[in-house]
């Protein structure tokens, strides 16, 4: 039988052209959907404003105070553990236990969102509550360490494949030298590092903020700019997935696509920084 | 490595830390993890999937299961296989494509595309099923409301530029001996790809597709924007509400009403795990050495 070879890979190429469109379909849908909000004059507002639909103000800046802070502070929790460990696998490397840290990494990474959130819940929430001062125990604290756990596996992994791109040639001259393994780790193997822990850092801070289970179960979801760690917030993903305004014409539902907008356009930034980093970490070697 | 015989102070804390996050890491799992055996564990028997309708009549889907788990883990269940039925057939044609026919600007190109379409968050992708129903009830289908089709639509999104990836990972890593084998014995393009490539591929592309379907089994934000409902039943159409188990996790962990539903939502929280844990072992047994990049991509 003859295969039709040029109607095959022109179906690839269709399937090709498809999937890759999808990128750029949602991001159509999500202007068009959201476009009476992105005029010149309401722009400024919806970026400032409180959230009070009762008293007509729809601003989304406590979301936003929301995203990045509880980002950012369970980055800086997860970033300290997942270098050592990474160190451990990659530099330390103990012949059994390294390789079974690894694995049990890998695992991790596949460990479901919700499932993190629900022992957050009835874990961490009533830890929270009844040693410190946090209400409910519903905050940014217990929504940061949660999604520090959801990040740190892909940190490790991260970090342990910079670490071992780097020439063993180059570890083993230094070791000839008389370097001691500190002095390895510090003046080789880290400086040249930089670049890959750069872009593991930024792909994670990306999964930080876009995630939604982990801010939606712990973090309280008050729509007040949050002043403390302890105080209760709302992320961006959260206001979306809070969404049961069952008028589409109304204007929090239109707010609802310049959410998702935002965070369409923080993903593209993040990816293209990813991919700026990696590209230009292969032009040097 | 070898082992050095240097020691210092810097060696020594460095050594000190690193072992120390390690033990930090392993014990956070050990805690969440017993935590959910501990309180799980008592709730896994057969009521928690069938409540008191009778196993065997529940699973012939004579009488409906009303307080247990089994509609969520059909749910669940169809929403995968749906969701990984729509999604495998252009994730390897576009897989095969990058592989072996894309070049230049045009690769360079679609590659961003995909790792853009990886990037965004799973909520985005709910919003756009949700926006995409819309948009279709008004102006095409009035009957169409989010439902069961809509969200595995919607997982398929969500996992396609894994799919592509590995694929192409994949094809890619074949030895080019392998490659001009089949060519030298006078194959064609197409039929190299078939015959001599893809059957190589099969180990990446099957992993590849495991850790997809992992991805689909545990993501709520798509499916809590598309249709899914905490109490729906046995899926019965394509076109209706369901139930899946992340959904009720999720839903227990905010309304629950007492300590049976508690207890069931346990018992949910442990299985979903299980099923991930499954998976990502299959994953890892179908290839040995899995690409590990696309571990990172969530």
């Amino acid at each position: 039988m003859k295969i039709p070879e040029a109607a095959v890979e022109r179906l690839f190429f269709l399937a090709a052209l498809f999937c890759a469109s999808l990128a750029l379909f949602i991001l159509v849908f999500m202007l068009v959907l959201g476009r009476p909000l992105l005029t010149g004059d309401f722009l400024p507002r919806l970026l400032t404003e409180p959230w009070l639909p009762d008293r007509g103000l729809y601003g989304i800046l406590p979301m936003l105070v929301g995203t990045v802070s509880i980002a950012l502070l369970a980055l800086l929790l997860a970033l300290p553990m997942s270098l050592g460990c990474a160190v451990l696998i990659s530099v330390i490397r103990p012949p059994r236990f390294g390789p079974l840290l690894e694995r049990v990494v890998e695992f991790l990474t596949g460990m479901p969102t919700v499932v993190i959130g629900f022992v957050g819940v009835f874990l961490l929430v009533p830890l929270l509550r009844e040693n410190l001062d946090a209400g409910s125990g519903r905050c940014i604290l217990a929504a940061a360490i949660g999604l520090a756990g959801l990040i740190a596996p892909t940190l490790i992994l991260f970090f342990s494949d910079a670490f071992a791109r780097v020439p063993a040639g180059w570890r083993q001259a230094a070791a000839a030298l008389g370097c001691s393994r500190s002095q390895i780790f510090f003046r080789i193997i880290l400086p040249h590092s930089l670049r890959g822990l750069a872009s593991g850092v930024v792909l994670a801070l990306g999964r930080a903020v876009g995630d939604t289970l982990i801010a939606l179960m712990l973090a309280g979801n008050a729509v007040a700019v949050p002043h403390s760690v302890l105080s209760p917030a709302r992320t961006l993903t959260a206001h979306i997935a809070m969404l049961f305004a069952a008028d589409f014409e109304s204007l929090e539902f239109k707010i609802i696509f310049a959410c998702g907008l935002l965070l369409y356009l923080v993903s593209l930034l993040l990816t293209l920084l990813i991919r700026g980093l990696e590209r230009r970490g292969r032009c040097r070697i | 490595m070898p082992d050095l015989k240097i020691r210092d102070g810097g060696t020594l804390g460095l050594t000190l830390f690193a072992w120390l996050s390690a033990f930090t890491l392993l014990g956070l799992v050990a805690v969440v993890l017993g935590f959910l055996l501990l309180k799980g564990w008592p709730a896994l028997q057969p009521g928690l999937l069938f409540g008191d309708t009778p196993p065997l009549q529940a699973l012939l889907l004579r009488r409906p299961v009303f307080d247990g788990l089994f509609p969520a883990l059909v749910g669940t269940l169809a929403l995968v296989l749906l969701a990984m039925a729509i999604a495998i057939p252009p994730g390897l044609a576009a897989g095969i494509y990058m592989a072996e026919y894309c070049r230049g600007r045009t690769k360079r190109l679609l590659g961003l595309l995909f790792d853009i379409l990886a990037g965004i968050p799973s909520i985005v992708i709910g919003l756009f099923g949700l926006s995409l129903t819309i948009f279709l009830h008004r102006h095409l289908f009035p009957g169409l409301f989010p439902c069961l089709l809509i969200s595995a639509l919607s997982l398929a999104c969500l996992v396609l530029p894994y799919l592509i990836r590995t694929t192409q990972a994949a094809l890619e890593e074949i030895p080019l001996r392998i490659r001009l084998g089949g060519a030298a014995l006078g194959a064609s393009r197409l039929q190299n790809i078939f015959l001599v490539l893809l059957p190589q591929a099969l180990k990446g592309i099957g992993s590849g597709i495991l850790l997809a379907t992992g991805r689909c089994a545990e993501d709520t934000a798509v499916i809590m924007l598309t249709g899914v409902v905490a109490s729906a039943g046995i899926p019965n159409s394509l076109f209706g509400n369901y139930e899946a188990l992340p959904f009720y996790i999720f839903y227990i962990s905010s309304q629950y009403a007492d300590r049976t539903e508690l207890q069931r939502g346990y018992g949910a929280a442990l299985i979903l795990l299980l099923l991930c844990a499954l998976l990502f072992l299959a994953s890892r047994v179908v290839r040995r050495r899995l690409t590990r990049k696309f571990l990172y991509h969530h």
